[in-house]
């Protein structure tokens, strides 16, 4: 009997430098467009598979339906007028943008903001982490069939937004850390209603450990899927939660510390196994810890006082020609923005990094090769990237 | 911080250094040394983080500037590589064999500022447009609002306020 693979190799043969060679015209290949309007794509872009049965032989990631020209733009607005430009440029967690922004402004422009703005913002930063991990877990799960962790995390989301929308009036772009200090401090009555909703979120993620870490189907599609090697850290930029379920201990709000970070109590959540599950796990400790530095800011943080720095006339404000660049954690990894400035109103340049920058393309488009058709969404999603950043 | 800066300066041709934060310098070096140095910062300073690489369009000096941020995390230091190229031939080495994700910034620099890197992998690739015909839209003579007057057609009821404007009369009144 002939043997059954004789009339289609097995394998694609290889490159002297390992990549596969892809003859479509062999139609042993087909390719396949995961995106952009696809349910198991995070955002905006696309990703370019090359199939041989269902496997992936090759990926390319696609960007650039979202791109609006965010640092372009940024060249012809004043300091201030880039304030509510910026926050767009991640949607699930803006205040990053507001803070890096902020923050790089007020360094080359020797600002100083005062105590209890810093604790704000701490504040808010911690909780925009926590919004932003829960609808990050629920897309996770949906990408494995389990829509109803979606559901109740986003119901515990929204409860975080109402606190959001207390501080600040607004529930998605919060805008509340212009340069200079914070718009306001926490309104009355603030913490109780706090404490309610993150005894939820706890009683929510208590439901989430059962139905989804301890669910067979779960487990066997996610336990060794998407390895990151810890060689691959460096040489992929990988940051944040991927890096640290490698066993990379990279957090930024420890090995840089900002804010009032030198002040809570926490650790640094590593893992070593480093696969879909691993780092899905590591993302619920993260919710939980950042339950707990919340608890912790708001038993620190003055409940009254100074919270904006004095600020000069913001429509004829210059800053002296520099430049910086000043990074913090955000959900996903290192967030970062270098600003150079020439000494007139306007920034000379704003470039935004995201972590997504290299998780979606370089990293992605890495592991993708080998991995089953129906795991790329799981995959994709396990890196947590938000496509805007990528392109700005 | 200051030993390293030191033991660079024996060995490369560095200058404007700027101590931003104790943590955070930025220095400018000649473009064919720039690579020596970034592979020299990698291999045995410990700068094994690329953070980023991006571009400044210094149009009146008639330069582009290049900036590397690398990152050493055991020391957490952060040191900015400024290389100066001509405006009118950019073209620039490609570090590709030392990170993987420098091919995504080579190729977003190429299309965005039109600076070119040979040989490194997708380079002509589109990265974000498709089909674009102008100058490299992130230089500074790329006027954004005269292409989207170009570009779009005006729509009724979408006249806008000049937001200047609008905050002087709602922040300072009384100027």
């Amino acid at each position: 009997m002939a043997d059954k693979n004789t009339y289609r190799d097995k394998f694609p043969k290889k490159n002297p430098d390992g990549t596969n060679i892809i003859d479509l015209e062999s139609h042993k290949f087909i390719k396949v467009w995961q995106g952009p309007q696809h349910p198991g794509i995070t955002g905006n872009m696309s990703l370019e598979l090359i199939l041989q049965g269902d496997e992936v032989m090759e990926c390319k990631t696609h960007v650039g339906y979202l791109h609006r020209g965010f640092e372009k733009l940024m060249e012809r607005r004043r300091f201030i007028q880039n304030f509510p430009l910026c926050v767009r440029i991640a949607v699930p967690e803006p205040d990053f943008n507001e803070y890096c922004y902020a923050a790089t402004i007020e360094e080359l422009a020797g600002i100083k903001v005062p105590e209890a703005g810093e604790w704000m913002r701490t504040l808010i930063l911690e909780m925009s982490r926590l919004t932003s991990f829960l609808m990050h877990m629920g897309g996770q799960a949906g990408a494995f069939g389990l829509g109803v962790v979606a559901q109740w995390n986003n119901y515990v989301r929204d409860l975080m937004l109402d606190r959001f929308e207390e501080i600040s009036g607004g529930r998605i772009y919060r805008m509340h850390m212009p340069p200079g200090g914070v718009r306001g401090l926490t309104p009355d009555g603030f913490e109780g209603r706090m404490e309610e909703t993150l005894r939820e979120i706890e009683a929510t993620m208590k439901d989430v450990d059962k139905t989804m870490f301890n669910n067979a189907i779960f487990k066997r599609r996610t336990v060794g899927l998407g390895y990151i090697d810890p060689a691959m850290v460096d040489e992929y930029g990988v940051t944040g939660p991927n890096a640290r379920a490698a066993g990379i201990p990279k957090d930024v709000r420890k090995d840089y510390p900002y804010l009032k970070y030198p002040e809570l109590d926490f650790d640094v959540i590593t893992a070593t196994e480093s696969d879909v599950y691993t780092r899905t796990d590591l993302r619920r400790k993260e919710i939980l810890l950042s339950v707990d530095l919340i608890r912790q800011i708001m038993a620190k943080m003055p409940k009254k006082g100074e919270y904006m720095a004095k600020m000069p006339n913001v429509l004829h404000w210059k800053i002296p020609k520099g430049e910086t660049y000043v990074r913090a954690e955000c959900t996903r990894g290192e967030y970062g923005y270098y600003t150079v400035t020439d000494g007139s109103g306007y920034p000379r340049r704003v470039n935004v990094r995201g972590p997504s920058y290299t998780h979606a393309v370089a990293l992605m488009e890495r592991l993708a090769i080998d991995c089953n058709i129906a795991d790329t969404a799981g995959l994709m999603l396990s890196l947590h990237t938000y496509p805007p950043e990528i392109e700005r | 911080m200051k030993a390293l800066l030191k033991d660079l300066k024996k060995r490369f041709e560095i200058s404007k250094v700027v101590q931003q934060r104790p943590d955070e310098v930025f220095v400018t070096v000649k473009k064919d040394d720039a690579v020596a140095l970034i592979t020299h910062l990698k291999t045995q300073e410990g700068f094994t983080h690329l953070v980023l690489l991006t571009a400044v369009d210094w149009i009146e000096d008639g330069k582009f500037q290049l900036t590397y941020l690398l990152n050493n995390n055991s020391d957490k230091q952060d040191i900015g590589i400024r290389v100066m190229l001509d405006r009118q031939d950019p073209v620039m080495e490609s570090i590709h064999h030392l990170w993987k994700q420098a091919v995504t910034y080579q190729r977003e620099l190429k299309e965005m500022f039109g600076i070119d890197f040979p040989n490194s992998p997708r380079i002509d690739e589109p990265f974000i447009l498709e089909g674009w015909k102008d100058i490299p839209p992130y230089r500074r003579d790329f006027d954004t609002k005269q292409y989207s007057e170009d570009t779009y057609f005006p729509r009724p009821g979408r006249e806008t306020h000049d937001p200047s404007e609008y905050m002087k009369k709602k922040l300072y009144p009384e100027e």
